[in-house]
């Protein structure tokens, strides 16, 4: 669906995905991080639009959608940071992330049509599972965007292939039942999980939560696609700040970058 | 793909098969609760087909609960509205406040937990508004063996002590919820983050008609006791159906329960009482269907309290138990398709009418039906004396005498101390 999306997953090595949350702190510090993740080693960005609800996240997510919504933020004006962003950086991929009811409330169409012409290339809707997430898809293909689906520990075997049937431009693999920013219950290999999901849905697998350090991301980067952080970065850019923020992202992709992909 | 025409089938054959009523409901949940979901719907269609399953649950509403509910004609109350009027219709009290535990919420809580035993998962967790869902889920916890965690906003716990101390003594354990507004709908995120991280031994034991199909429909099953007994107790009395029947709505169970056996009865009227804290035009109040719109929360599409943007508004209510942003799905479809009418009655109603229905009926509802009272009275005078009305008397108030002398300006902690 998205070209830029297929030119990360052509180059080669595993794509590093960084999650921010859109207007945290406020719009234009936000827009600042947004802008300077590539430079950073940022593959794809995950642009999260805040929700007063949003019950897959943990607190870290949580407390920064607070934030942004404290400073005004709202969908729209999340993709409005997008197409700033795009004046910048042609390449880089942009996935909006969030809740259902805020793009309900704007309408499926005008979301799609919106996001579209201001260069995001799909979105993660958290609570729109395959039953649900028809008529948005249909007006995101319409527009030519990427839906990405999400596929977990508990999506089953008989499951896995109507999650991932829908997905497009790779499939989120979650490693671990739970919210965002969780503690990881034990390192270990997701090779087998990742191996499965892409068998079944023929798409890049990106694998996220729980990943916090460089190490952790090295060790996924050896058998998936590309590997996700959000919590971690989000909390670094709250407690310390853009400059630590931003070298976390560096040490980050570094470290997933270190691996060649392996299929 | 464009979203399936609406399902407007008749109530019998509400939700359809993608747990939709009308365009409303759904199952709006991340991934990781979709099996759980589909497990549950699966295991608790085989338990309706179980005779079994029915007889025990039956057994324990009878020995356990203490149904039947008696059906009560509050004879001073329609006294009362017939002294005001010149003639009044008269008006019953079905006492779910007499169940044990002292609400409806029981019914349900039975129902599930007895599910959550036959699927083999041993540790329940609830979230709770009044504390009464929370009470309810810690008994029946306890009483078949069964680890129980309720989630609890921080607000809630404050102006439901008593309720708290309860759970705690039934073996509970009561997890604080600090985060949004520290109220019912954070209690239920959080309750949801606990079941999305323990989805494999835990039971989310909702405790209204709301959330991810199938609970809406199955909540409503397990309290629409209520109504069968209410329809079969007003034929043995009055030998004919009701002209009216009356609820509170928070997020809508005992209403729904009560309403459910009526909905084909065309000539019931079926109405249901929304929290109007200071007034629906105040904007500080917690009438979703008054004064909302649709969205997408907590599993389901239904009526929000919600700004332009999609963001969740403040609940406004004295009681706890109605202070919630959202309604019951089933609720949404009855009202856009007008078979039932939402009316809203305020704090100052509320705590006028409890004082009322004390006084006259020798009764301490809860603050929830308290709600109830003033437009069941509205329309014993609206009927006039050949009418029929039945009001769900969903919940005691020995919960609420906190809250109630604190709104009177009374101190009876230092009464007791004299």
């Amino acid at each position: 669906m998205s070209v830029r999306i297929d030119a990360v997953f052509a180059k080669g090595r595993p794509a590093f995905v960084a999650y921010i949350m859109g207007g945290d702190p406020d719009l234009e510090a936000s827009q600042r991080v947004m802008n300077a993740l590539p430079g950073a080693g940022v593959d794809i960005i995950e642009l999260g639009f805040p929700f007063t609800d949003p019950m897959a996240d943990g607190p870290v997510i949580e407390e920064a959608g607070i934030r942004a919504r404290q400073a005004g933020t709202t969908l729209s004006s999340v993709i409005d940071m997008a197409r700033a962003f795009r004046t910048t950086d042609a390449d880089t991929p942009v996935i909006l992330m969030g809740y259902a009811n805020p793009v309900y409330h704007m309408g499926y169409e005008d979301f799609a049509e919106t996001a579209a012409d201001a260069g995001v290339d799909g979105a993660i809707i958290v609570d729109l599972p395959p039953e649900e997430d028809g008529p948005v898809r249909a007006a995101m293909d319409a527009n030519g965007l990427s839906l990405i689906r999400l596929a977990t520990p508990t999506t089953d075997a008989a499951r896995l292939p109507i999650v991932v049937s829908g997905s497009s431009g790779f499939v989120y693999y979650v490693s671990m039942t739970g919210v965002t920013g969780a503690a990881l219950v034990s390192g270990g290999s997701v090779a087998d999980q990742v191996a499965r999901v892409r068998t079944a849905a023929n798409l890049p697998v990106v694998v996220g939560f729980g990943v916090k350090t460089g190490e952790r991301a090295a060790e996924i980067a050896r058998d998936a696609d590309g590997v996700v952080v959000g919590s971690a970065i989000v909390k670094a850019l709250h407690e310390e700040g853009e400059d630590a923020a931003l070298a976390l992202v560096r040490e980050l992709a570094a470290a997933t970058h270190a691996n060649r992909r392996n299929r | 793909m464009a979203d399936p025409a609406p399902n407007t089938a008749p109530n019998r054959q509400w939700p359809d098969d993608r747990g939709r009523f009308g365009d409303y409901g759904g199952r709006f949940v991340a991934e990781t609760l979709m099996p759980p979901i589909l497990s549950l719907e699966q295991a608790y269609s085989d338990a309706k087909a179980d005779p079994a399953f029915q007889a025990e649950l039956d057994d324990f509403l009878t020995h356990y609960v203490g149904r039947p509910s008696p059906l009560y004609f509050a004879e001073r109350l329609t006294e009362h509205a017939a002294k005001e009027n010149g003639g009044a219709a008269k008006i019953y009290f079905k006492r779910d406040e007499l169940n044990h535990t002292g609400a409806h919420k029981i019914n349900n809580c039975m129902g599930q937990l007895l599910l959550a035993k036959r699927m083999g998962k041993q540790r329940i967790i609830a979230e709770t508004g009044a504390g009464q869902h929370g009470v309810a889920t810690a008994t029946v916890a306890a009483r078949l063996g069964m680890d129980c965690i309720v989630y609890m906003g921080a607000v809630d716990i404050v102006r439901q002590k008593p309720n708290v101390f309860r759970m705690r003594l039934l073996g509970a354990e009561v997890r604080a919820v600090h985060s949004g507004t520290a109220t019912l709908k954070d209690a239920m995120n959080e309750a949801l983050r606990d079941w999305v991280t323990n989805v494999e031994d835990t039971f989310y034991c909702i405790g209204t008609v709301a959330g991810p199909h199938p609970y809406p429909a199955m909540v409503r099953d397990f309290q629409a006791v209520i109504g069968h007994e209410a329809k079969a107790q007003i034929m043995e009395r009055e030998g004919r159906l009701p002209d009216a029947v009356v609820a509170c709505i928070g997020g809508g169970s005992n209403a729904m329960g009560l309403f459910h056996p009526f909905v084909p009865d065309e000539s019931v009227r079926l109405i249901g009482v929304e929290a109007a804290g200071r007034g629906v035009k105040s904007g500080l109040h917690a009438a979703s269907l008054n004064g909302g719109t649709p969205g997408i929360l907590h599993g389901n599409r239904t009526y929000l309290l919600q700004d332009e943007h999609g963001q969740i508004a403040d609940a406004h209510s004295i009681s706890a138990g109605l202070d919630y942003p959202g309604i019951g799905p089933e609720h949404a479809h009855l009202h856009d398709i007008g078979r039932a009418e939402y009316v809203s009655a305020t704090d100052d109603e509320a705590l006028e009418h409890f004082q009322l229905c004390a006084r006259l009926e020798g009764i301490l509802p809860a603050l929830e039906p308290s709600h109830a009272i003033p437009r069941t009275l509205d329309l014993a005078k609206e009927l006039g004396p050949d009418g029929l009305i039945i009001m769900n008397m969903c919940g005691r108030g020995d919960k609420d005498v906190f809250t109630i002398a604190d709104a009177l300006g009374e101190d009876i902690a230092a009464g007791t101390e004299q």
